[in-house]
């Protein structure tokens, strides 16, 4: 019978066709070979899924907004202040942060597979990952925008940032007024993971 | 025209759907095939450019039906057999999986943390002479393909082909991915953000000071 979802010039086309199945045949093969340490496997899981996520972003747009000397860092050497916090590894080795003001809102995709900073933010949303993002943010920020309810001034200018590169972008974004003199954590609770991909605003809670 | 992955800029792909925070994964698979990727990419059989370059060779239909992870899974089982670690009778269940040579290699639970900390970081020392400066016009290659490969890899999309920036930051010198995702070397060179007017790439750009940046390196780029 003839299979014509899969190309039969590629080696994966052996594998079972179902993903969840492709991928357990895979495992099984890998751990039978010596090659995968199932438990290394339920490290790695726990790691991205309870360990390393966007609070952490959180946490380093927090310090910016307080600490001025700590944004001053940033502004210098991205790298050298964000491993003084711990915040270094995998996906997250090249860190630029850039800064949205009234005047600019960046936003950050990688239209040519996934880039994104893990150490900061974690794994990327499904979203971030999507054929859709990446094919239209390049070309109608604003109108990607509007699919999550952000719409900017006609003063601010929209700063698209595609990673084709190792350099990894968190986005800084505008403190909102009124929080002056709050606590680190009590600003973090503002920031959202998309807050930092540029896809959202930080607002105080109404 | 370039790859089924070149997609910025693309029209027709409808709206994007938002999601919680709390979301990370959307089946039990997507974690195991994460895992298993990054597990089997510390085998040492392959760099991060020669992955993204497998994923790019998926068939078209392939790259376009699969969901996400089944292109992670995809890429690594065409390495596995590419670089002999996996046979494909092995593959397909035809015959039983052997112990590998590489098993010494094999990534154990207490190495994991080490191994996500360490990272990959893809700036080296290059002889090659910083070109730019920050402020000088330059203009992309005009053909956004592989120079050295035919249908080989690259970090130019093609919507950002032929088009004049300027140069906004300097990131010092970094691995060519050209080079690099076809086992040629890592012949690092200067590496730049370069700013584009939304206008200098769309037709009918949203805002008129709208701007898109690329991470380019020097060999992409002319002066103007």
């Amino acid at each position: 019978m003839p299979h014509d979802t899969h190309d039969h010039d590629h080696p994966h086309a052996l594998l079972p066709p179902q993903p969840a199945l492709r991928v357990k045949a895979l495992e099984t093969i890998l751990t039978q070979k010596g090659l995968v340490d199932p438990a290394a496997l339920d490290v790695i899981i726990d790691t991205y899924e309870n360990k390393i996520g966007p609070r952490n972003g959180a946490h380093v747009v927090a310090k910016a907004w307080r600490e001025p000397e700590f944004l001053d860092a940033l502004r210098t050497d991205a790298d050298a202040a964000l491993l003084e916090l711990g915040y270094y590894g995998r996906q997250g080795e090249h860190m630029v942060v850039v800064e949205n003001t009234p005047q600019m809102h960046n936003l950050v995709v990688c239209t040519l597979c996934s880039c994104y900073p893990w150490p900061l933010l974690g794994i990327p949303p499904g979203w971030y990952k999507s054929d859709a993002y990446r094919a239209r943010v390049v070309r109608e920020p604003r109108a990607v925008l509007a699919d999550f309810d952000v719409r900017l001034p006609d003063e601010t200018a929209v700063r698209v940032w595609d990673s084709t590169a190792e350099v990894r972008y968190l986005v800084l974004p505008m403190r909102p007024a009124g929080t002056e003199g709050w606590s680190e954590q009590a600003l973090m609770d503002l920031v959202s993971r998309d807050s930092m991909i540029g896809t959202g605003v930080v607002q105080v809670p109404v | 025209m370039s790859r089924v992955h070149d997609m910025g800029g693309r029209f027709g792909d409808g709206p994007i759907v938002p999601e919680s925070e709390d979301v990370i994964f959307h089946a039990d698979w997507h974690p195991r095939a994460l895992a298993l990727t990054l597990a089997a990419g510390s085998l040492g059989q392959w760099n991060i450019d020669v992955s993204r370059h497998a994923r790019e060779c998926l068939a078209p239909k392939d790259y376009a039906a699969f969901s996400y992870y089944e292109k992670w899974i995809a890429g690594v089982a065409d390495m596995l057999v590419e670089r002999g670690v996996v046979t494909p009778a092995e593959l397909s269940g035809a015959c039983d999986a052997q112990i590998s040579d590489l098993a010494t290699k094999k990534l154990t639970a207490d190495q994991v943390a080490g191994v996500l900390a360490r990272g990959g970081p893809a700036d080296r020392d290059s002889a090659v002479a910083q070109a730019f400066q920050i402020g000088d016009a330059v203009m992309t290659r005009r053909i956004a393909q592989n120079v050295l490969v035919a249908g080989g890899h690259t970090r130019l999309p093609m919507y950002a082909a032929g088009a004049k920036g300027k140069i906004l930051r300097y990131h010092g010198t970094h691995v060519l991915p050209d080079s690099n995702a076809h086992r040629l070397g890592e012949a690092p060179e200067p590496l730049y953000a370069v700013v584009f007017p939304a206008s200098e790439l769309w037709q009918h750009p949203e805002h008129p000071r709208d701007e898109v940046v690329l991470d380019l390196w020097q060999s992409y780029l002319e002066a103007v």
